[in-house]
């Protein structure tokens, strides 16, 4: 045999253009590593990662037969993967590739050339010493269940289910209220069109409930996920609604004649709603629900008109929760958002003033089935409010009390909502508190343009710094910083911009994907540019405000990219999972335990009959938290166990 | 070199554990000495060094040695015996890890001489006299040997042939360690004779485990009950088994007492103490850092616990006196 096949290491050393070569003298690394132990080739190339340089590196692992490789380049996070193709076009495992990353770690890192020169050729004798104990592996295949969970059920949630579900697969959406719908279910017209909200989302709500592959679970909550990518396992809480959905049909006779009246949260607590009741007329599904906070049967025993009245008999007082549990592949978070509550913020009289409510409140009050009939009243008393102040950035861009992120969508409504205002009190004043106005989107600017020209708004550019009652007016303070001059407007009502904040529910769902989320509190992008709609958890996906505040457009198209995502995660029947992860030796396990809670992915569980940990190898995504944990040296981390660490480190230390 | 093999023990810095754990062997050790020549034996016979001395090179079969290495008098010795045998076993845990003496290396020697011969409660020593390898007296001239800088492990002197972990080492694994090596078929250099999992693959409380094991507090042993049946470490004790390797007959927790590691780690680990610390740190059941601190403060003594027998073969162990010629394993 012309060589021996114990050792047949090659390193290939990248110049990265100049970004490595301007630094590290290459000649000096080559020279350095030459008869190196187990080296059998070294050698250069200005860009491995170009064609050529894979070509080149195809052609040596043939030529020179190597097993193993060192690609002394950039970070393996860019590039582990192109060398681990390219090996396994040259035939040889892929895992038997070990990335020695001289540039982000060394090249960029330094200027004095004898220096880098020197730690380049630490860091690529450590790469050969772990390079020469790497075994060969082979990736998991991991079957894939092809049905969706949606989580949240407004137009996030909606668009995403539709889309997977018009490409053939099954959908199970859970939304928490009653009706799906959402935010968007509540706005009167949309900017920059001024299209009716619920016009344009009803037949798309009624499109999820009457789709074949979409399993609509509202008055529903997500308890549990356990599982991974592909082969989630979830369990759904069904709430108590004392309504058979089964056998109601809908006639609303028993609202008619329910005798108990509570504040609309549909409505912004504006109007009152029955105890029985359906959040808004176009609901879906058309179910009305038993409030058993209110209601006077579920509290005292007595009434009970509702179930007396419903002909098919659908009511069911005795109703308990259940607890469904379904497997899904794939899971799109589309929890949305809340604003945040005007009680929070007494210095804008948020809480005591009747007349200040926030945006989605006007939004009601705009609505044409809101509880003023699409009609300008105040709150207090139901007169015409003549002049209104609109105040933007409400707890948003102001990092010393609130947050420091943009709301996104203010500047636009704020636009809309002065401009509405005006279209319908024509003798009315609407004066906007701004800080900026930020009208990037296709027809915004124009929109905002319209809105301060042709609608006479008076744009006050400055933040508001004192807001009191005095006469039965409500005075606005702050300072107009383009006059620069103190100013007070006399008004009969004020609307807040207040902040988008994440659901409070994204707190618990993330807990139970263990996704992370940001210091916010919205979910986290896999990359904010590159993998804007994967979550840092492998088929968990983002959809809308869940993730970051957005418009509608905006919250449609990620939401149609999530769904898109899902359908190429079910494209195939089987994923592959990475092998590096752990293993046990049983020969060495104890069965101690201490690995098992360890683990942040579940993955390790303890067989009490064997005494032994053991590993699911598809949850398992290698983090190495149980090795290190391993109190009997039982934990091996595949091509990365201790014996590789040390011989690293003797490498470098040598 | 004919007749029965010839064997030695030794005893180095110890506590007298070990000669126990020999006696121990009950009926076992007449039907040893039947087998064997015992030809040194300091604490039960009368032999000296010259006759040790007196022997060929290798005559010894085997040297049984006890007791962390202190002294000149350990390193001289072990030289010796090392010299003379053609095995050596590391007996218990002293000569294994260092043991329970290894615990001076966290003090400097002239620090300990001033602790003990100087501060002592109950001593008057003004001019802090402290042990002397040489006096002059009318009657003539006294040596002591000297104290080496740090208290070592055998094998860090001398080569070791086999080890006998345990402190002391149970009967049952004295006596097959015992068999094994007169049987001729002798396992692999360097082998510990125990078994090689770790003591909750038989801990009798094993059952009593969680699903998970987190640490909320961390609790004294001298403070709380623990029930007969419960696991140590899932009632917030610290417990050494996870960390060290079983066979010791789990004397320990018979007595409802945790394992203090006297086994060592496993083949497959190198520095218990540490390990232990990575495995525990690992389970505080707090995701902040102060806490964590306050938990960590509440042990009191952590490398007294972590390293209570190994704390002269950690990772972390350095020798002052490592270029001392004398001292220098493979220098006799």
């Amino acid at each position: 045999m012309k060589y021996s096949h114990a050792n047949r290491l090659g390193i290939f050393i990248c110049h990265c253009g100049v970004n490595i070569s301007s630094t590290v003298d290459i000649e000096t690394v080559k020279k350095a590593l030459t008869g190196y132990p187990g080296v059998s080739l070294i050698t250069d190339h200005t860009y491995t990662c170009s064609n050529p340089g894979q070509d080149m590196i195809r052609n040596k692992i043939r030529e020179e037969e190597l097993d193993s490789v060192v690609i002394a380049a950039c970070s393996p996070s860019l590039h582990e993967n192109t060398f681990r193709k390219t090996l396994e076009e040259a035939g040889i495992n892929p895992y038997k590739l070990e990335i020695a990353n001289i540039r982000e770690q060394c090249s960029w890192v330094h200027s004095d050339r004898k220096v880098a020169t020197e730690k380049a050729i630490s860091i690529i004798k450590a790469a050969v010493s772990k390079a020469l104990l790497n075994e060969p592996l082979t990736p998991i295949s991991v079957p894939v269940t092809r049905k969706a969970l949606v989580v949240g059920g407004g137009i996030a949630g909606i668009q995403a289910s539709l889309n997977i579900a018009n490409s053939g697969y099954k959908v199970i959406l859970v939304e928490k209220e009653p009706s799906i719908g959402g935010k968007m279910a509540q706005l009167s017209e949309t900017f920059p069109t001024l299209d009716c909200s619920q016009c344009i989302l009803t037949h798309r709500m009624v499109e999820v409930e009457r789709h074949p592959n979409i399993n609509l679970m509202v008055s529903s909550e997500v308890t549990r996920i356990s599982g991974f990518v592909g082969n989630f396992e979830v369990t759904i809480r069904k709430k108590k609604t004392y309504v058979n959905a089964e056998k109601c049909n809908g006639c609303g006779i028993c609202i008619e004649k329910c005798p108990r009246k509570t504040d609309s949260e549909f409505d912004r607590a504006l109007s009152k709603r029955k105890v029985i009741y359906r959040p808004f007329p176009q609901a879906v599904p058309n179910i009305p629900v038993i409030d058993g906070e209110h209601c006077l049967y579920l509290l005292k025993g007595r009434c009970g008109v509702c179930r007396d009245v419903c002909g098919p008999g659908a009511i069911e007082f005795e109703q308990e929760e259940r607890f469904v549990k379904e497997k899904v592949g794939a899971i799109v978070i589309a929890t949305g958002y809340e604003t945040f509550p005007i009680e929070n913020i007494p210095e804008y009289g948020g809480g005591t003033i009747p007349d200040v409510i926030d945006g989605l409140a006007f939004e009601r009050i705009l609505s044409a089935s809101g509880p003023t009939g699409g009609e300008i009243r105040r709150p207090s008393d139901g007169k015409v409010p003549k002049e209104v102040a609109f105040i933007q950035c409400v707890c948003s861009r102001d990092p010393e009390k609130y947050f420091s992120y943009c709301s996104k969508v203010c500047c636009m409504y704020t636009s809309k909502h002065a401009m509405l205002y005006k279209h319908r009190v024509k003798d009315g004043q609407p004066y906007v508190f701004y800080i900026d106005i930020r009208a990037g989107g296709k027809g915004y600017e124009e929109f905002y343009q319209r809105a301060s020209e042709e609608d006479e708004v008076l744009y006050i550019r400055g933040k508001v710094s004192r807001l009191y009652r005095e006469d039965g007016k409500i005075v606005v303070e702050g300072t107009d910083t383009l006059l620069q001059e103190n100013v007070a407007v006399r008004v009969d009502m004020v609307v807040l911009a207040t902040a988008i904040r994440p659901s409070q529910d994204v707190s618990r769902i993330a807990q139970l994907l263990k996704a992370s989320v940001d210091e916010n509190g919205f979910f986290t992008e896999a990359h904010p540019k590159l993998r804007p709609v994967e979550s840092m958890t492998a088929g968990v996906f983002l959809a809308g405000c869940a993730q970051a505040p957005r418009d509608i457009p905006d919250t449609v198209s990620g939401a149609s990219a999530a769904a898109l995502m899902v359908c190429n995660l079910f494209a195939s029947e089987e994923l592959k999972h990475e092998p590096t992860i752990a293993g046990v030796d049983e020969d060495v396990c104890s069965g101690c335990g201490i690995c098992i809670g360890v683990c942040p992915y579940e993955a390790r569980e303890l067989d009490r009959e064997k005494r032994v940990a053991t590993v699911n190898e598809v949850l398992c995504e290698g983090c190495g938290a149980c090795t290190a944990a391993c109190p009997s040296g039982a934990a091996v981390q595949r091509n990365f166990t201790d014996k590789q660490i040390s011989s690293m480190i003797k490498a470098i230390l040598a | 070199m004919a007749g029965k093999p010839k064997v030695a023990f030794y005893w180095c810095a110890g506590c007298g554990g070990c000669e126990e754990a020999i006696v121990d062997l009950a009926e076992d050790l007449l039907q040893v000495a039947n087998e064997v020549d015992i030809v040194f034996w300091p604490v039960a016979m009368d032999f000296k060094k010259e006759d040790v001395e007196t022997f060929k090179d290798g005559e010894i079969a085997v040297s049984f040695i006890n007791g962390a290495i202190r002294t000149e008098e350990h390193n001289e010795m072990s030289f010796l015996l090392r010299k003379k045998s053609r095995l050596v076993v590391a007996f218990g845990s002293c000569a294994h890890l260092g043991g329970i003496p290894g615990l001076a290396n966290l003090s400097d020697r002239e620090e300990l001489f001033l602790r003990l011969y100087g501060r002592q409660e109950g001593i008057e020593n003004p001019d802090n006299v402290v042990p002397k390898t040489r006096v002059e007296r009318r009657e003539g001239i006294i040596t002591l040997p000297g104290v080496n800088e740090e208290v070592r492990a055998l094998n860090q002197i001398i080569d070791v042939d086999y080890y006998i972990p345990g402190c002391a080492p149970p009967p049952n694994l004295v006596k097959d360690a015992i068999k094994t090596i007169l049987s001729g078929e002798l396992p692999p250099e360097g082998s510990i004779l125990a078994p090689d999992k770790t003591l909750c693959d038989e801990c009798p409380r094993r059952e009593s485990k969680p699903e998970k094991i987190f640490l909320k507090e961390i609790k004294r042993i001298s403070l709380v009950d623990v029930p007969q049946d419960r696991c140590f470490l899932a009632e917030g004790v610290f417990c050494m088994g996870p960390v060290t390797r079983k066979g010791c007959g789990e004397r320990c927790l018979g007595a409802n007492m945790p394992c203090r590691g006297c086994f060592g780690p496993s083949s497959y680990v190198t520095d218990q103490g540490s390990k232990f610390l990575s495995a525990v740190s690992s389970i505080l059941e707090t995701d902040d850092e102060e806490e964590a601190a306050r938990l960590s403060s509440t042990v009191l003594d952590p490398a007294g616990l972590f390293y209570m027998f190994s704390l002269p073969s950690s990772l972390g162990a350095v020798f002052k006196d490592r270029k001392n010629p004398n001292i220098l394993k493979g220098s006799f």
